[in-house]
Order: structure tokens, then C-alpha cells, then sequence
């Protein structure tokens, strides 16, 4: 390493510590909390991919998760729901202590959070409206909701109110796999809006498209939550989505948060530093 | 730059030497055939002795006779009917049957193991085996052969659809699991739509497998077109054997035909 490129290296970890100290700050903040995550671990293997992470996340805000490929991002999110299985700590989701709930209430608190992925995971044979009715099945199971032609009319409204707001109502009757990235990504948060969830995670959710698609799609999420008042925790590689969106931004390195910080606050370079190899 | 620059120093060998073991387990598959071989009887001899029998008889099948053409249309209709319903039946017993032989979705691994073994029961036991022991059961006839033909369905069509489950893309269940969903939300909002495809392609080359079979289980007396062809034979009335043989010809091709304009039909509608 050159002494110059040194000198960066050691400025920017100066600044990621210095972030990492005002957290304190954040975290004390009063206010009901919907994500309370202690001293949560997990390893695949030999691997330490969570290193004791703990965090809080309050109602209303929007958190932005940074960290380079691996840091263990996608893996913390869906720790979160126990779609992985934690090894260690304690996570409170909207008051419900995941980790001591059995089936049955483990699909009730999933039910309140939406979670939209980076690839929009939609079911590609069937209709924009077939797969946001499938979001009815956080409140009710049964055939009436696999398929919009079977579904109660309310039902079918609600999922099309739901385009509508993503901006794809005349859409509803087209195949997914026949839309684009973008559109694809739009049914898939009417999907989580049909929920009608208390919290949204999004893991990478505009990573898969191109920056005009993502920024606009990243936008109307934005927007859509806001005027909810939902708490929002997403994951991004795109520093400019991490402090425009977002209340405040964490950054994971190697397993650690590193950084907790409110994105008014938050220092680019120490930003940056987190992906430095 | 020149050829010889880039090229690598030594090229590998086109063929590696097998070692030992391996060499001795192909002395031994070798010696495991010609085994069979003699077991089986088999004799170039025997067969070019039998050579004139095989163009005698094929001398007395033309012209074919066609004076029963109507009753081996009604048996052909049978056997058709007979290989129709009994995919059906079996269709619809499989996927039940396949959902709970497909690891992610089966409700605990003893019913998941249960299931398979069944699946593996049905299928390796042959569909002439199922006939006989159906017309001890239900009698002779057609309904004999339609169970026969469903059991052979199921082991066959239970083991595709279970494996087309278990290869489908899981980032929608990821989804539907992540929302809440029951497990059989997740199956058949997720799954199920993702392997109609599949699904139907197995169903089609089904009742080409059963259209096949259901020509045979007449000789074991489970109805349709194979007993005319048994009785034909037997009374070496070899031109309304032949009649016959034309007729299942024909029938057999054109399911082929229908299924594989089916098949392109749904590989085009993706």
C-alpha cells in the first residue's frame, strides 16, 4: 500500500469509528421500537457471517443497510423473519420475540412485514394481479387465494388498487414474465403492500435494474412507505439510496456493524471505507 | 506470434488408461453379459431357422381380413377409453401423492420416506402384474385394467411431479413463505404454477405410456383390444390378426401425434 492510499485508509477508518461513536446517540433515541436486534450470530459452517450484531430500528424510521458483497446483509434481514435460522440473540419484531415463537405465530408476525427481494421472486406464469393477490395470504389461507380468478372481489380490488399505486393497473392481467425488471419489481411491492404490513425489509430491491429504473422504482417505494408511515429496513450497495432514503444508515463489515449513523450525518468517506478490501 | 509460441508443451492424452479396479470391473461387466447371453438361450442359428415361419406368417396376414372391423373398433375405442381414464385417475392420485414426496413440502420425513417407497412400490411392480392382481379383485374387464394402468400411473407420474417440485425455482416460495403463507399456499400458488410445464409433458407422454400398455392387458384378460389379438393369434387367424395389429398401429400414432402437438403447444406458451 502506497503512503498516500495509507493515509486514506487510516482517515476513513478514523471516520467510520467517529460515526460509529454517535450511534450511541441514535440508538438512545426515545420511541417504541419495531426491530430490536441483540447480540445476534451466525455461522455457516467454519464461517462467521453475523458477529454479535445489535441494533434498533424505530417505528416510522427508515434504515438503510450498507456493506460489501458478503458482509452478511441479506443474511441479518433474513434473520430476521427466521427464513434463516439464527445462531445466537435475540430479535423483537413489531413486540414479538421471533426467536421463541413456534410455527403457527412465526407466520402471523411474518404476515405484518413485507419483504421485498433483489430478483422480484414473483411466480412468472402467472398474472401481476394473480401474484398480489397471493399477498392476501398473509391474512387468510385457503384457494380462494392462489389464483385472482378464484379470489373474493374484494380481494381482486384490493390487489388492483394495490398496481394502481405502483402505478401498473393496466397491467394486472399480463404475466409477470413478461414485464421488465422494473415493472417485475413494481408487482412485487404491491405484493408486500397487499399485506398490508406494519414493517417492510427489502433486501437490494432495486440491485437487479438499470440506474434510471432503479432510482425510479427506489423513489415510488420510498414515497409509497412514507405516506404509510411504515418502518422501513433495506439493504443497498448504492450509497446515494443509503443517505437519500434513509433516516439513518448501519454498516456491516465483515459480520460488525460498524456503522450506525444518521444519514443527515453520515460521512462519505467513512461510507465508502466500509468496502475497502 | 506463431502457433507453437501459444500452444501448451504437451497435449493431454485422448484416452486415460483405466486402473485396476477399473479394469477389473469392466473384465466383469463383460463376463456378467455373456452370461446372460447364454442364459437367454440366444442363437443366431435358432433364429435364421426361424426366419421362413416369420415370412409364412406374414404371407397368411395379407390381405387383412376386415370382416370384424367393427367389433375391433369397439375394442380399439375400449382400450383407449381404458388408457384415458386410467391416466386420469392416476394423474390426479399422483400429485397429492407427489407433494408429500417432495422434501421441502412433506410434513415430516417418515411420511415423506413412506411416500417414496410407495411411488417406488408402484412403479416397480409391472403394469401386467397390477392387471392380474386387479381381475382377481374386481373382475374381468376393462375396469381391471383402468386400476392397473392408474397404479402404474401414479409410480410413474408421482416420482416426475415430486422431482419437477423439488427442482422449481425457489425464490417464490422464498416469497410466499416470507408473507405468511401455509405450506400449501406455497405449493400451489408458487410450485404448482411454475411446473405446469413440466406437469404437462409427464401427463402426455403418460397416455402415450398407457395407450401402449392398455393393448397388452387384454391377454391377461383386463379388457381391450389384446384379448381380440391373443384369440386372433391363437386361432392362427393371422389376417385379423393383422387387421388388429394396423388398428393399434394407428392408434397408438395418433396419440403420439396429438401428444407431441400438446407438448409444443405448452413448451410455446412457455
Amino acid at each position: 500500500m502506497t503512503s498516500l492510499a495509507l493515509r486514506e485508509h487510516e482517515a476513513a477508518a478514523t471516520a467510520v469509528a467517529a460515526v460509529a461513536v454517535e450511534s450511541a446517540a441514535v440508538a438512545a433515541e426515545p420511541g417504541p421500537r419495531d426491530i430490536s436486534v441483540r447480540r445476534l450470530a451466525k455461522n455457516f459452517g467454519e464461517r462467521r457471517i453475523l458477529d454479535r450484531i445489535g441494533f434498533d430500528v424505530l417505528r416510522g424510521q427508515a434504515v438503510a443497510l450498507i456493506g460489501a458483497n458478503g458482509a452478511g446483509k441479506s443474511t441479518l434481514l433474513r434473520c430476521c423473519l427466521r427464513l434463516i435460522e439464527p445462531d445466537e440473540g435475540s430479535i423483537t419484531l413489531l413486540g414479538e420475540k421471533a426467536e421463541t415463537l413456534n410455527r403457527r405465530a412465526l407466520r402471523r408476525l411474518r404476515a405484518r412485514v413485507g419483504f421485498v427481494f433483489q430478483r422480484h421472486n414473483l411466480v412468472p406464469r402467472l398474472s401481476a394481479l394473480t401474484n398480489v393477490v397471493h399477498g392476501a395470504q398473509a391474512r387468510a389461507s385457503g384457494p380462494a387465494y392462489w389464483f385472482h380468478s378464484v379470489a373474493p372481489r374484494r380481494v381482486r380490488e384490493e390487489a388492483l388498487h394495490c398496481l394502481a399505486q405502483v402505478g401498473l393497473a393496466d397491467f394486472a392481467a399480463q404475466r409477470v414474465d413478461t414485464l421488465s425488471g422494473g415493472q417485475s419489481q413494481r408487482v412485487a411491492i404491491a405484493r408486500a403492500l397487499m399485506q398490508r404490513p406494519a414493517l417492510v425489509l427489502a433486501d437490494e430491491p432495486v440491485a437487479s435494474l438499470d440506474p434510471s429504473a432503479g432510482e425510479e422504482v427506489m423513489q415510488l417505494f420510498v414515497d409509497l412507505l412514507k405516506r404509510e408511515k411504515l418502518t422501513f429496513l433495506y439493504t443497498s450497495h448504492n450509497l446515494r439510496h443509503a443517505t437519500h432514503y434513509a433516516d439513518r444508515v448501519l454498516g456491516l463489515r465483515e459480520g460488525r456493524l460498524v456503522i450506525d449513523a444518521p444519514a443527515a450525518q453520515a460521512d462519505s468517506v467513512a461510507l465508502r471505507a466500509i468496502y475497502d478490501r | 506470434m506463431t502457433l507453437q509460441a501459444v500452444a501448451p508443451k504437451g497435449l493431454p492424452r485422448r484416452f486415460e488408461p483405466p486402473g485396476v479396479l477399473a479394469f477389473l470391473l469392466y473384465v466383469a461387466a463383460l463376463a456378467v453379459l455373456v452370461a446372460a447371453i447364454d442364459s437367454v438361450e440366444a442363437s443366431l442359428d435358432g433364429f435364421i431357422r426361424g426366419l421362413p415361419g416369420i415370412a409364412n406368417m406374414l404371407a397368411q396376414m395379407f390381405p387383412p381380413d376386415l370382416s370384424r372391423l367393427p367389433q375391433i373398433l369397439r375394442a380399439l375405442i375400449e382400450t383407449f377409453a381404458m388408457a384415458l381414464v386410467g391416466t386420469a385417475l392416476g394423474l390426479i392420485l399422483s400429485l397429492p401423492l407427489a407433494i408429500l414426496a417432495t422434501r421441502r413440502f412433506s410434513p415430516h420425513p417418515l411420511v415423506y420416506h413412506a411416500s417414496r417407497a410407495l411411488i417406488a412400490f408402484f412403479r416397480t411392480v409391472p403394469d401386467l402384474i397390477w392387471a392380474l392382481f386387479f381381475v382377481i379383485a374386481v373382475g374381468l374387464g376393462p375396469f381391471a385394467g383402468t386400476l392397473a394402468l392408474a397404479i402404474d400411473t401414479i409410480g410413474f407420474c408421482g416420482r416426475f411431479f415430486a422431482e419437477a417440485m423439488e427442482e422449481a425455482d425457489h425464490g417464490p416460495q422464498e416469497a410466499l413463505t416470507a408473507l405468511g403463507a401455509s405450506r400449501l399456499g406455497v405449493v400451489f400458488s408458487a410450485v404448482v404454477p411454475a411446473c405446469v410445464p413440466s406437469f404437462i409433458n409427464t401427463a402426455l407422454f403418460t397416455l402415450e405410456k398407457t395407450t401402449r400398455a392398455s393393448v397388452v392387458l387384454g391377454l391377461v384378460g383386463a379388457g381391450g383390444i389384446g384379448i381380440e389379438l391373443k384369440v386372433a393369434m391363437d386361432l392362427f387367424n393371422y389376417d385379423q390378426a393383422a387387421t388388429i395389429i394396423v388398428c393399434i398401429f394407428l392408434l397408438v400414432v395418433a396419440v403420439e401425434r396429438l401428444s407431441s402437438l400438446l407438448r409444443q403447444q405448452v413448451i410455446a406458451g412457455g
